[in-house]
């Protein structure tokens, strides 16, 4: 009897629609845990969080008072943490437990991090005095203010400093502004100049055209860009002595003095006195600096914004590349082509090139666009600046080109999918009217086909911005010095490498020397990709949806 | 005198039609085919077709599914060249020129032999544009002119009235009887001298049916119409010469009221009485 409902069951179907439900939910669940997890993780590093102060009493040596962030806690077994030399009392439980304390202080300490054991610790407590300074070098500060001093003068004391110093800050990062802009915008620009002098001089001389008329237009030229650097170089140095003109004296919390100039400073902030609200602020400001900001410390601080910037002009390179190449190339194949087997072998080859892995588009853009393309392109264009390559080396253009062959496929399939979806009856309907094959296809067909050239391109998008392993070969940097879009002629520098999100998390997550100090950045950059490419994507399917909306095919 | 044979299938005085005979061999010639034969690949399917399409008359072909009524309608604006493997063997004249002689403007001739497909297909933009679609391609694009155009167009397809306070709206939203007539307009616009019809009432329900007859009507002062149905009363009511087509071959064609009352070949009359087809 039982048997039988069991049998009944299984021929109703109901075991597939919970076996495939159950798959979905599977799906479901492990995407939304992933996101949570590289969010939680992400997020959170830019939280404030209380700086613990404690005795840490080490059996057999003199008790040190130590500061800092707890990051982590974990279970030891006694044994082991005695093995590795500690001198743990053989007597207590089975577990002892180890924290990781953000220690900061690293030119006094030797690193940031430091195991602690956490039963060696007394009296935990978080003093509101104590504070936290974010500095340019050296990483975080961990201490008391003692006081604050201008031209070496002390200038404030105990309870006013803090307020002094502040307002200072300030000043120092308004000063910063104005230092970033004189060198990256002003300098840049007469650096840029002063390069394309010399180029154009080495070209007169290549020509032999390089006589004493050109030399002195040359020369003249060169001394207003030299006049201009030295008015610049003035106001630098000035701003420079501004800005390096306050500094703080600080304790640390065993007691060692130290100076640090307010110049090196970002913010100091007291986590312990802070109020919630006061944390989501500065929460806020510190999420909003990692997106906007440029990275420092060998991108372990600071923000990612070069990153973000890269992948989005790359990608969109990419794009403007592969659509026209891959909707020309569909509609040749779909419309002109004589379907035969000829076009049979190119649409296997063309879908097969869409399994090829990244790395042998990268080896190919290495050798062929990199070297080849970029190569001649020296030659014949740029001989003034050999032996130093311009395209010949990896960069913007032959990453975005690189993607661009990569996403090709995609793209191809998807505009022939949406040609042949167009009724003939409407292509009828225009060469009726007395249009040739070219007008038809123009001002009926393509129109018609560009949602399904959208969804190819939605597509591209999705697969080229994540992409990392073929750009390390063909243009993408861990530190890009300048953006490849700038207000310098010619403005958009495909020549120039690019830094890329994708890569970030790579660089910042296995190539870094601090490596605890990066490993929360990992997962917020590798939040920001997703991010990225969500946008990206729902930007193209919004269009997507909007062309769709215009050209509703005659489905009735 | 008109002989009335109640064992026919068409009732032509049913049909309202007003009662006109008409003589092939005094009409002016519009189309000429002295003599066509078609392949698809290996196989037939025109054979040998000989006739004459009388200028500003309307001339309607009939016969069973597949018998090739389409495929010569679709040879009279080249239409067959987009079809592959399709092989034209003989000529047809448009003003004593053959259309398939080499060199000829495949598109200017289009723009001559307009033609409307038996399922409304207009394009997805709006109904002016649909309507000015053939004369932008012919590189007009002054507003004056365009406007008038689709007034003189859409008044010429019986639309005007239906659709001119919502020109600049999408044709897709036209019923399926207005939309037909907008591709009439639209092949009007651009004042053909041949309008060619392929069933072009078969997705259309009686009232539209009616409205786009009335217009065959009226349109046929100005224009040669051939016209291709399944339906043997339309046929009789819009049509003044009627061909009937068996198999690939032309088994019959003259005046419409002598075809439907009194036919020469024992074929057409076995179809016409609904014999078989």
């Amino acid at each position: 009897m039982k048997q039988q409902n069991l049998k009944t069951w299984f021929k109703s179907g109901s075991p597939w629609v919970w076996f495939t439900g159950g798959g979905v939910s599977i799906a479901v669940i492990m995407t939304i845990g992933l996101l949570a997890l590289i969010a939680v993780r992400g997020l959170g590093h830019f939280w404030p969080a209380d700086v613990l102060e404690a005795d840490y009493r080490i059996p057999g040596q003199e008790v040190r008072v130590l500061a800092g962030e707890l990051v982590e806690a974990e279970e030891v077994p006694r044994a082991r943490l005695a093995a590795s030399g500690l001198p743990v009392d053989a007597a207590g439980g089975e577990f002892m437990t180890r924290e990781l304390l953000k220690v900061g202080n690293r030119e006094l300490y030797g690193a940031d991090f430091s195991w602690v054991v956490g039963e060696w610790l007394e009296n935990p407590r978080t003093p509101a005095e104590l504070v936290v300074i974010e500095r340019r070098e050296w990483g975080n500060f961990y201490g008391y203010l003692l006081g604050v001093k201008e031209s070496g003068r002390l200038v404030a004391e105990g309870e006013a400093a803090w307020a002094e110093l502040q307002q200072r800050i300030e000043r120092v990062a308004e000063l910063h502004g104005q230092l970033a802009r004189l060198e990256k915008k002003d300098i840049g620009r007469i650096n840029h100049g002063l390069e394309r002098l010399r180029l154009k001089t080495r070209a007169l001389e290549l020509d032999g055209a390089l006589d004493a008329a050109a030399q002195a237009d040359l020369a003249a030229e060169r001394a207003q860009w030299d006049a201009k650097y030295r008015e610049l170089e003035g106001r630098l140095v000035a701003l420079q002595q501004e800005f390096n003109r306050d500094s703080m004296l600080v304790r640390t919390t065993d007691g060692r003095e130290q100076e640090i100039s307010l110049g090196k400073v970002v913010r100091a902030y007291q986590p312990n006195a802070m109020a919630s609200f006061d944390k989501l602020g500065f929460y806020f400001a510190k999420l909003w600096e990692f997106v906007s900001d440029e990275p420092r410390e060998a991108n372990t601080e600071g923000g990612i914004f070069p990153a973000i910037f890269g992948t989005v002009l790359m990608t969109l390179i990419m794009a403007a590349i592969v659509t026209p190449f891959g909707v020309i190339a569909a509609v040749y194949l779909r419309e002109y082509a004589r379907q035969g087997p000829l076009t049979r072998v190119i649409r296997i080859a063309v879908n097969n090139l869409a399994g090829v892995p990244a790395i042998v588009y990268g080896v190919f853009g290495l050798g062929f666009f990199v070297y080849v393309l970029g190569g001649s392109i020296d030659r014949l264009f740029f001989p003034e600046a050999a032996p130093a390559p311009t395209f010949g080396t990896p960069g913007l253009m032959w990453a975005s080109l690189t993607l661009a062959i990569l996403t090709l496929p995609v793209v191809i399939v998807a505009t022939e999918e949406g040609l042949a979806r167009i009724p003939r009856a409407l292509r009828e309907g225009s060469l009726a009217l007395g249009a040739t094959k070219a007008e038809t296809l123009w001002k009926v067909v393509i129109p018609m086909a560009s949602p399904a050239m959208m969804t190819g391109l939605i597509l591209a998008v999705a697969r080229a911005a994540g992409e990392v392993a073929p750009l390390m070969l063909v243009g993408v940097v861990k530190l890009a010095p300048s953006l490849p879009l700038d207000g310098n002629y010619p403005y958009l520098h495909l020549d120039q490498k690019i830094m890329h999100l994708g890569f970030h998390i790579y660089d910042v997550g296995f190539q870094s020397p601090n490596v605890e100090a990066a490993r929360p950045l990992v997962y917020a950059t590798a939040l920001l990709l997703v991010l990225v490419i969500a946008l990206l994507n729902m930007s193209a399917v919004y269009i997507r949806n909007r062309l769709r909306e215009k050209y509703k095919a005659l489905e009735h | 005198m008109r002989h009335e044979s109640p064992s026919h299938g068409i009732d032509l005085d049913a049909l309202g039609r007003k009662k006109q005979t008409f003589d092939l061999a005094s009409e002016l010639v519009a189309l000429e085919v002295p003599g066509l034969s078609l392949f698809y690949g290996e196989k037939q399917a025109l054979h040998d077709v000989r006739m004459n399409i009388p200028k500003h008359r309307v001339t309607a072909f009939i016969g069973p599914s597949g018998c090739g009524k389409s495929t010569l309608l679709r040879c009279f604006n080249r239409m067959n060249d987009l079809v592959d493997g399709c092989r034209i063997d003989g000529a047809i004249t448009l003003d004593g020129q053959n259309i398939y002689r080499k060199g000829v403007d495949v598109a200017e001739l289009r723009r001559r032999v307009g033609m409307v497909f038996q399922k409304p297909n207009p394009f997805p933009k709006s109904i002016y544009e649909n309507v000015v679609y053939g004369l932008r391609i012919q590189g007009i694009n002054k507003k004056r002119v365009l406007d008038d155009a689709v007034e003189w167009a859409l008044k010429g397809a019986a639309l005007w009235d239906e659709v001119k306070d919502r020109l600049h709206e999408s044709a897709l939203g036209l019923s399926g009887g207005q939309q037909q007539r907008l591709i009439i307009a639209r092949t009007i616009a651009v004042e053909p001298e041949v309008l060619l019809l392929d069933e072009p009432c078969s997705a259309l329900d009686p009232i539209s049916t009616l409205k786009v007859e009335e217009l065959i009507f009226e349109l046929k002062s100005k224009y040669t119409i051939v016209i291709v149905t399944h339906n043997m009363q339309q046929a009789a009511r819009v049509s003044d010469y009627t061909a009937f087509m068996y198999m690939g071959k032309l088994i019959e064609y003259g005046d419409t009221d002598t075809l439907f009352t009194n036919p020469a070949q024992k074929q057409t009359e076995d179809y016409i009485t609904g014999r078989y087809g």
